[in-house]
């Protein structure tokens, strides 16, 4: 297989600030491949938008250290100059932002600013720009769109100023493109026809799209891989159903049992995780979701867990240290309806000896 | 009316309106034939009237004592603007509400502050509805401060404290100040605010939308042990259609200032009859990737102008099954044979309703309701098909 278009390599990016070291991305690991879709899932505050924001320089600040490779296309986007990283930005990698009012100008007609897109990285004439913006407004769904095209940004509803959006992400044709929360202002009747609209750009396209969102359900929609990340780091990366069907991190259990499902009888009671997230400039020792873990063992304050890939699965990788088989158990008594409280049993040594067998116990005394 | 394909399937034997109230109690809460129409005004020095966005228009509810009602719809469907008008936030154009078979819809002044006893909000944004430069203790004993109660200060703080360990804070912290909690905790601030003069209606405008997932799941649970604990008759607004089925007893779905289905949770979310509830379904993102790769029955287009809103049946303009009557007649809000009430001249069939659900919906359902195993069996058996060859 050829190299992935996009490929970070142990990124990690702190911001000083007068409180501390915030430590907002801590050591990611993750490719993309050409017509591919990653979904980063996590909290607010658990680095995923400084991740993505990182791949576009945009978090370049005196206060910020950026250490870590993004290779994309044979460049590292880390290490190169702002003049050639505004090249690639808004034509081979784009994105687009959560809030579409806050991100469009008032004060312009939408379609001088997605003439200004084209006309950025391309040698044309404002009339073939012009030409250009209609076929964008067309191809994300905007109907009329030779009127249109000269309309302001407040007369475009919600969800069709996130399609503005996605034209000017688009004008380029981008290799990449990073959508962050795109559909969370909207709708869900919107949102249903933005993932849509993604799809089947993505499908006509062929571009690789990095969706972060909160949402697991959107992710479901539209992601082939799924990134957990929780407190600057990814603790669980696997293909999307693997992530559904077969989860292995206590923080994604977490994320699946706290949200209401409508295929479970309505009488189910949620399951929160307890606590909130963690300081990213004090952050807790060993494994950082300790202090919320209902399976927490005293190992867990000490020892670090790495992100590493299940025995067989090479794809599907953990950053915890409970056994294998003891996730496997809690798991299926998860899915079962049992409260963690009751299932935190199953991680204790005893248990893990008794059905450890062939699969040695021995994660947990690691390092 | 609905003489389109097969008649539907009876209702299920049993089925009840609600779970917790029985039809024959009387409905704490009234609304009749409520409107709140906001005047669009022209010209610099004389303003007059030009039109007027039709916010709510014509709605009719009862809520029965210890149930807990949602209502779902998008953007600018007038759900916001109708919880406002029950908790008297905002005055109705026209119609009545009736609270306990009291007509409070004119309420003023005295009046208004006694109804404000009895029914409480929460609101959206736990940022902006909680004055940064008071503490947790005094925001929370306002309304004690309001209505002249516990005027004894050790007494009153000692009340504030057992509310804030009732909503899951801890009572020492009666001295900080919003800023020094996150968006969680914050809500749980406004919702002991809310709790403090014991309101037998509790009104919740979107309590969870700004709320992280893990977040959102302690608020949801609190908000239904209260409910439990205190008899609570809790009316839930979200636009997250789980979280709604998850906390209502009954929901009522709203389309451009009008109630186009009101229904059990259950009943809603198996057997949608409003095409326009259909598509609400059917957009739901659900998190099982198995059943992800539906066929989806998108809406497309945007929600008419409320100021100038379609003839006739409201959503005809974007309905997949609408025809001539639909922009001539307009439905009424009625029983079409099945548990709840729509507002549709032709509802949607068994058929059709496969078509919108998400698989593992219609999965889950078909377990417990025998209307999915009775008519035709081809498109279930296609359904069943797809998601366990995944």
């Amino acid at each position: 297989m050829s190299d992935p278009l996009l490929s970070v390599e142990d990124l990690r990016v702190e911001f000083h600030t007068e409180d501390g070291v915030v430590h907002a991305v801590d050591g990611i690991s993750y490719q993309v491949d050409a017509g591919k879709t990653i979904g980063i899932v996590g909290e607010s505050g658990s680095g995923k938008s400084v991740s993505s924001l990182t791949m576009l320089g945009l978090t370049r600040t005196r206060t910020a250290r950026i250490e870590g490779r993004i290779m994309f296309e044979g460049k590292d986007l880390v290490a190169l100059p702002d003049e050639q990283l505004r090249g690639l930005r808004g034509n081979d990698v784009a994105m687009i932002f959560q809030d579409p009012l806050s991100s469009l100008h008032p004060f312009h007609r939408v379609g001088w600013q997605l003439m200004e897109a084209v006309l950025t990285h391309r040698k044309v004439s404002k009339s073939a720009a012009r030409t250009r913006a209609i076929d964008l407004l067309e191809l994300v769904g905007i109907p009329d769109p030779q009127r249109r095209v000269n309309g302001y940004p407040h007369e475009f509803s919600g969800g069709m100023r996130q399609r503005v959006m996605i034209a000017m992400a688009l004008a380029n044709e981008p290799k990449l493109l990073i959508a962050d929360e795109p559909t969370t202002a909207l709708d869900v009747t919107v949102q249903a026809q933005i993932l849509a609209l993604l799809e089947s750009l993505q499908q006509r396209l062929g571009m690789a799209i990095i969706i972060i969102t909160h949402d697991l359900g959107v992710v479901a929609e539209i992601a082939d891989e799924i990134a957990v990340m929780y407190a600057g780091r990814i603790v669980e990366k696997a293909a999307t159903r693997e992530i559904f069907t077969a989860p292995e991190h206590p923080y994604t259990w977490g994320l699946l049992k706290s949200i209401p499902r409508l295929d479970t009888p309505r009488t189910d009671e949620l399951e929160p995780i307890a606590g909130r997230p963690p300081s990213l400039i004090k952050r807790p020792s060993g494994c950082f979701f300790h202090p919320r873990c209902p399976y927490v063992r005293d190992a867990h304050r000490r020892i670090d867990p790495q992100l590493e890939p299940l025995p067989g699965q090479p794809e599907h990788r953990v950053a915890c240290l409970l056994a294998s088989n003891v996730r496997a158990d809690i798991w299926r008594g998860l899915e079962a309806g049992e409260a963690p409280s009751t299932l935190r049993k199953l991680a204790e040594p005893a248990h893990a000896a008794a059905v450890g067998g062939s699969e040695p116990a021995t994660t947990e005394e690691r390092g | 009316m609905s003489a389109d394909g097969p008649a539907f399937p009876e209702p299920r034997p049993g089925a009840t309106p609600t779970e917790s109230a029985s039809p024959a109690q009387t409905p704490l809460i009234r609304l009749i034939d409520v409107n709140k129409h906001f005047p669009i005004k022209q010209g610099v020095l004389f303003q007059k009237q030009v039109g007027a966005v039709k916010a709510v228009d014509g709605v009719s509810l009862d809520v029965m004592p210890g149930e807990t009602l949602g209502i779902v719809g998008e953007t600018g469907c007038g759900k916001s603007t109708t919880a406002r008008l029950i908790v008297r936030l905002l005055d109705p154009t026209s119609g009545q509400i009736l609270l306990d078979g009291e007509d409070i819809s004119k309420h003023k002044g005295d009046d208004l502050k006694a109804l404000h006893r009895e029914m409480q909000m929460i609101f959206q944004d736990p940022y902006s509805s909680l004055n940064p430069r008071k503490t947790v203790g005094s925001i929370i004993a306002e309304p004690f401060a309001i209505h002249k109660l516990l005027p004894n200060r050790d007494e009153r703080k000692k009340r504030v404290q057992e509310l804030m360990d009732t909503v899951g804070l801890n009572p020492e912290h009666y001295n900080r100040y919003p800023h020094e909690f996150s968006g969680g905790q914050r809500q749980r601030i406004g919702v002991a605010r809310a709790i403090a003069l014991e309101p037998k209606v509790l009104v919740a405008d979107e309590p969870v939308s700004a709320l992280d997932v893990s977040i959102q799941a302690q608020v949801l649970n609190l908000l239904r042990d209260l409910r439990r604990d205190m008899g609570l008759t809790l009316i839930f607004i979200a636009h997250d259609l789980s979280v709604v089925r998850h906390m209502c007893d009954r929901v009522a779905v709203m389309y451009l200032g009008k109630v186009v289905e009101l229904a059990p949770s259950d009943e809603l979310y198996r057997f949608p009859r409003h095409p326009y509830s259909g598509a609400l379904m059917s957009a739901v993102p659900v998190p099982d990737p198995a059943g992800a790769k539906r066929e989806r029955q998108l809406l497309w287009g945007d929600v008419p102008s409320p100021a100038n809103p379609p003839k006739a049946c409201r959503f005809h303009t974007r309905c997949p099954k609408a025809q001539e009557i639909c922009s001539a007649d307009e439905p009424l809000l009625e029983s079409k044979g099945a548990v709840g009430l729509t507002a549709c001249h032709f509802p949607l069939t068994m058929d059709e309703v496969r078509l919108r659900l998400p698989p593992a919906l219609t999965a889950a359902a078909a377990s417990e309701d025998p209307r999915y195993s009775s008519s035709s069996s081809a498109s279930s058996s296609s359904s069943s098909a797809s998601s366990s060859s995944t």
